[in-house]
This record gives structure tokens, C-alpha cells and sequence, in this order.
């Protein structure tokens, strides 16, 4: 699927580009998208080194474990692949509760240490998704922000009388997103598991 | 509430900086070295992520510059305006699940010409706030760990993110 959207918007681009006659974006427009590419990676170094570090120590004091036993009701339904009581679950829990306070810059790198934690249990081949990340990708983009508070800042610079009475819907259609994830997810992994 | 949720968003992170090490500390963990040590696969982490952003950005960002999103919104919308999706959203949506700053910069364009208390300015900031970048989320935290095949994980996240379009235009029909 990801090839497909990939050769997509690739192909597509470049013609679209050619037919309205101005194929010269298209160079600046590949280079332009590697470079914030590169930039975003190198931005990542930072904030994953730090949190990396905070969350060594958070497991070594036995809180990430302790995380993942309160949750376990929860997780065992989700995760049923994944041992309880795992490292996993608490840094999958931490990632989302960061995600719903909107604590962008902690979510992302406790998110790519739970990816770390469930490679280590990936029996697949190592370049292939297990069903556990393939649910905890569905969970975590759809998952909840409490206050968006990006777009809350830009309503009130255009003048907005409520700018906060957004955060309703947002909460609303965010959990329809949730649920349907959830759900396509169990769905796909029962039709993937019998086609194997 | 709302200002509830943001005093707890301000508080959070400084309370585990505080709670984690002092707790390692009494549980006898030399804190330190604990944290350097865990620390240490951070830049191998990060750089890992550049071949799988680079290839998603390159083709997000030659797909927006060459126009061919606009032509796929503008013939996308006479079928979708059957259903009762606006034309002035479909931008946005399709933006939404590839490129984050370009989403934000068609919602703040929507914003500033519809004005922010507009049906259109409340349904474009329900949608921004209400899903996420998939394809950046999965390019990201899959290549982190050296996934190439991502089997129905697509086809989960944008199943997600067209129920989220689908929910906002419903609930802000009905509540504004």
C-alpha cells in the first residue's frame, strides 16, 4: 500500500508539473523535501538521546513496569502478543498519555522506544511489522489531544470570539477516528494471519 | 477544564524529571550512569530515520509543489460534494495525512479567508486538531526500527483519518 501511494504522488506530481508547464519545481521540490527530511532527523537527536536517557532510569527504578501493570486490563486486550508486564506497554502508555496532553516533543521519542521494544519481540523478519506495531501505529494516530493547542493559537490571531469551542468536536471526532482504528486493526490482522 | 488540562500539560514533564531520578535514586540505581547509558543509541535512533523521511518527504513535497494536489481536491469535490463534504476542506483533507506544516498552512489560509467562527473556519480547525500526520507517523516511528514492510498498517491509519473527516463534518454540522 505504501508503494503504491509513494509511486502516486511521485508520478502524478511530476506529470501534473509537465502538463501545466512548469516541470522546473519539480528538482527544487525533491530537494527541498530531502532537506527537511534531514533536518527533522537531525532535529530528532536531541529531544530521543534525552528521553532515551529519562526513560532508562525510569525502568531501571521499576516505574515503566509498574506503568505496565496498571494498564494491563487495557493492554492485554490490545496487545495480546506482547508479555505483561513488558517494557513495551509502559513506554506505549507514556507515548499516549504524552500524546493526549500534547506533549509532542516527549510523545515522539517514548514512541519510537516502544518501536524498540516491540522489534525485540517482532518474530517476523526484522524489516517486517509485527500485528502489535501495526496496532499501536493505528492507536497512536489516531490518537486524542486534549487541546489542540496549535490551532487554538491560530483562531485566537485571526480574531476568533470562542477560539476553544473547537475543542469539543475535536475530542468527538478524534474518538470516532480512535475506535474505527481499533477496529480496522483487529479486522486487518484476522484477514492478514489467514492469508499467511 | 480547559484550564485544568493546561496546568496539568505545563506540570507534567518537569514532575517526571523530578520523580524519575529521585526515585531511581532510592531504589540504589547509580543515576548517572544509568541515564548515559540509555542515552547512548539516541543518535543511531535518530539518524536511522533519514533514508524513511526523506523518501516521504521527497515525494509529499514534489506531490503539493507541482499543483497535483489542488487538481485532485478540484475533481475530488464534485463527487464528495455529494455526500456533503465542502469543497474548501478538501484541500486540507488530503493534505492532513501527509504533511503536517502543509496541512496547518492550508487550515490557517482557510481560517484567515473564511474567518475562525465560520462554519468552514470551525470545521477546518476540527479537522486539524482531530487527526494526525499517518504517513509522516509512520515513516518516522517504522524506520526507526528499520521496518520496510508495513502491511495493513496504511490501510488502518487512513481508515482512521477518513472516519475523523467524515466525524468532524457530522459534528459540526449538528453543534454549530
Amino acid at each position: 500500500m505504501v508503494n503504491y501511494v509513494w509511486l502516486f504522488m511521485m508520478v502524478f506530481g511530476i506529470l501534473v508539473a509537465g502538463a501545466q508547464g512548469n516541470i522546473e519545481v519539480v528538482t527544487k521540490a525533491a530537494l527541498d523535501g530531502a532537506q527537511v527530511a534531514v533536518k527533522t532527523s537531525l532535529s530528532l537527536i536531541a529531544i530521543i538521546t534525552f528521553w532515551l536517557g529519562i526513560m532508562k532510569l525510569a525502568e531501571a527504578a521499576g516505574l515503566v513496569q509498574a506503568l505496565a501493570k496498571l494498564v494491563r486490563p487495557v493492554t492485554a486486550f490490545l496487545f495480546p502478543s506482547v508479555p505483561k508486564e513488558h517494557p513495551a506497554m509502559g513506554a506505549i502508555v507514556m507515548n499516549l498519555s504524552a500524546n493526549i496532553l500534547g506533549l509532542g516533543n516527549a510523545a515522539t521519542p517514548m514512541g519510537l522506544i516502544a518501536m524498540q521494544e516491540l522489534q525485540k519481540l517482532n518474530k517476523h523478519q526484522s524489516d517486517t511489522a509485527s500485528d502489535a506495531m501495526c496496532t499501536f501505529l493505528a492507536i497512536n494516530t489516531g490518537c486524542i489531544t486534549l487541546i489542540p493547542t496549535t490551532i487554538i493559537g491560530i483562531r485566537v490571531l485571526y480574531g476568533s470570539q470562542n477560539p476553544t469551542e473547537i475543542v469539543g468536536t475535536t475530542v468527538f471526532a478524534t474518538c470516532c477516528g480512535m475506535l474505527v482504528a481499533v477496529l480496522a486493526d483487529r479486522l486487518l490482522r484476522g484477514l492478514y494471519r489467514n492469508r499467511w | 477544564m480547559y484550564e485544568l488540562i493546561n496546568q496539568i500539560s505545563r506540570w507534567a514533564i518537569p514532575v517526571m524529571l523530578l520523580v524519575i531520578p529521585l526515585l531511581a535514586f532510592i531504589r540504589k540505581v547509580p543515576v548517572f550512569e544509568t541515564f548515559v547509558e540509555g542515552a547512548e543509541t539516541g543518535f543511531s535512533t535518530a539518524i536511522k530515520t533519514i533514508p524513511f523521511l526523506t523518501a516521504m518527504l521527497v515525494a509529499v513535497s514534489i506531490f503539493r509543489a507541482s499543483g497535483a494536489m489542488e487538481l485532485l481536491a478540484s475533481w475530488l469535490s464534485p463527487v464528495l460534494s455529494v455526500i456533503g463534504i465542502p469543497a474548501d476542506i478538501l484541500p486540507h483533507a488530503v493534505m492532513r495525512p501527509l504533511s503536517g506544516g502543509a496541512a496547518l498552512g492550508i487550515a490557517t489560509e482557510v481560517i484567515k479567508t473564511h474567518g475562525p467562527d465560520s462554519f468552514i473556519g470551525r470545521l477546518v480547525s476540527t479537522m486539524q486538531g482531530s487527526s494526525d500526520t499517518t504517513f509522516y507517523v509512520l515513516t518516522l516511528y517504522f524506520g526507526s526500527v528499520g521496518i520496510r514492510k508495513y502491511r495493513y498498517a496504511v490501510v488502518s491509519g487512513l481508515a482512521a483519518d477518513f472516519t475523523t473527516l467524515i466525524a468532524s463534518i457530522i459534528i459540526c454540522k449538528l453543534m454549530f
